[in-house]
């Protein structure tokens, strides 16, 4: 081994179990997840995420999970059931939208 | 003469003709090359002008498709300006205009005018890292359970192989934040320039993602990818970093499809 390792074998495999138990939970949107949520009734909601809860934000290349940073950020999206976005109702008058929209943009 | 003499020697008249073409390219100052006349054998200078013009423009808009939140940070007027001197400087070595601008993060760390703006070479190297994973070849990522089928007495030993999208960068200023603000069209806020941000770009599928790593994550992922074995990765981390938190980088790693398998050691 090139480095001294400082680390344990059983702090290893406790951060591995920790790591794949959290991955578990938080599954990864891959392509073909979020095809399936999409085909699960699932659709793109808009401006209904809490900062750091979307799914997905909009933009070229900035996309990513996690990333939004305000609440009710316009240009992110989260998966909910079909038919249910734009009904929902959020604090301060917002409403959820199947397009991206312009309210609540980090400035 | 014999056919084959022939053929050889037609290209390598070719070779000599393009290069005596090109050396003036990129230089305005020198005359237009023996071989390029206009009609009735007049000098061809506007002629060849011409062509030197299209060239650079179209090398100087190469990197305005490249690096669009460098673009819009400097402004266009700026951003021409300084790609115009990296052109002249740096002609492509590839005929693919993707490739090109590899050299022109280090070009911007160099450029005087860019030095007000510290931060300016560090977001080209992220737009790099982003076009760079963009044109990866694809491949399928590690699969939470082929880690999970490790047995826990073998991690230590562990070695990761790179998703060929998988790229790093480090920088003292927000670039992260900086880059995202600039990929799009919407208003910039306050940015705290005294932040540090590592990033991580990768792309699982069609899509590149770009993300922050945190605190020791860099110098954990930067390991990993140069092969050395999960326990030295975590331990050169933790060395780096007192709160590298290992459970959370290896989440976030698998997350972010940052690999495509995993090997036992030993």
């Amino acid at each position: 081994m090139s480095t001294i390792s400082t680390v344990s074998a059983a702090f290893l495999a406790g951060a591995v179990a920790t790591a794949l138990a959290s991955f578990a939970a938080a599954a990864p949107l891959s392509e073909a997840e979020a095809k399936a949520a999409m085909d699960a009734g699932k659709e793109k909601c808009f401006g209904v995420a809490l900062k750091g809860q979307n799914d997905c934000a909009a933009g070229p290349g900035t996309t990513c999970q996690g990333t939004s940073t305000v609440d009710y950020q316009g240009n992110a999206w989260k998966f909910v059931d079909g038919g249910t976005c734009t009904t929902m109702d959020l604090p301060g008058d917002r409403k959820g939208s199947l397009t991206a929209l312009s309210r609540d943009v980090p400035s | 003469m014999p056919q084959d003499e022939l053929q050889s020697g037609d290209l390598s008249h070719r070779f000599d003709y393009a290069a005596a073409f090109t050396a003036g390219l990129l230089d305005p100052d020198r005359a237009p090359p023996d071989a390029v006349s206009g009609p009735n054998g007049k000098a061809a200078v506007k002629r060849y002008a011409v062509y030197r013009n299209n060239v650079t423009v179209s090398l100087i808009d190469a990197l305005t498709a490249s690096f669009p939140a460098t673009l819009r940070i400097t402004g266009p007027d700026f951003f021409r300006a300084m790609a115009r001197f990296h052109v002249r400087e740096t002609p492509p070595t590839s005929p693919l205009l993707f490739e090109y601008g590899r050299d022109f993060p280090d070009f911007i760390e160099r450029y005087d005018y860019a030095r007000p703006m510290p931060w300016l070479a560090d977001v080209a190297r992220l737009e790099r890292a982003w076009l760079d994973a963009y044109h990866a070849a694809d491949a399928e990522p590690l699969a939470s359970a082929a880690l999970a089928s490790i047995p826990p007495e073998r991690l230590a030993d562990t070695v990761f192989v790179p998703h060929p999208a998988t790229r790093a960068t480090r920088s003292r200023f927000p670039v992260v934040t900086i880059f995202a603000a600039n990929r799009r069209n919407g208003p910039v806020g306050r940015i705290e320039a005294d932040r540090p941000e590592d990033a991580l770009v990768t792309r699982p599928g069609l899509e590149v993602f770009v993300r922050h790593l945190p605190p020791g994550g860099a110098a954990f992922l930067d390991r990993l990818m140069a092969g050395e074995p999960l326990g030295a990765a975590a331990g050169a981390a933790l060395a780096e970093r007192a709160e590298f938190d290992l459970a959370a980088n290896i989440a976030g790693l698998l997350q972010a499809s940052a690999f495509t398998a995993a090997h036992q050691g030993g």
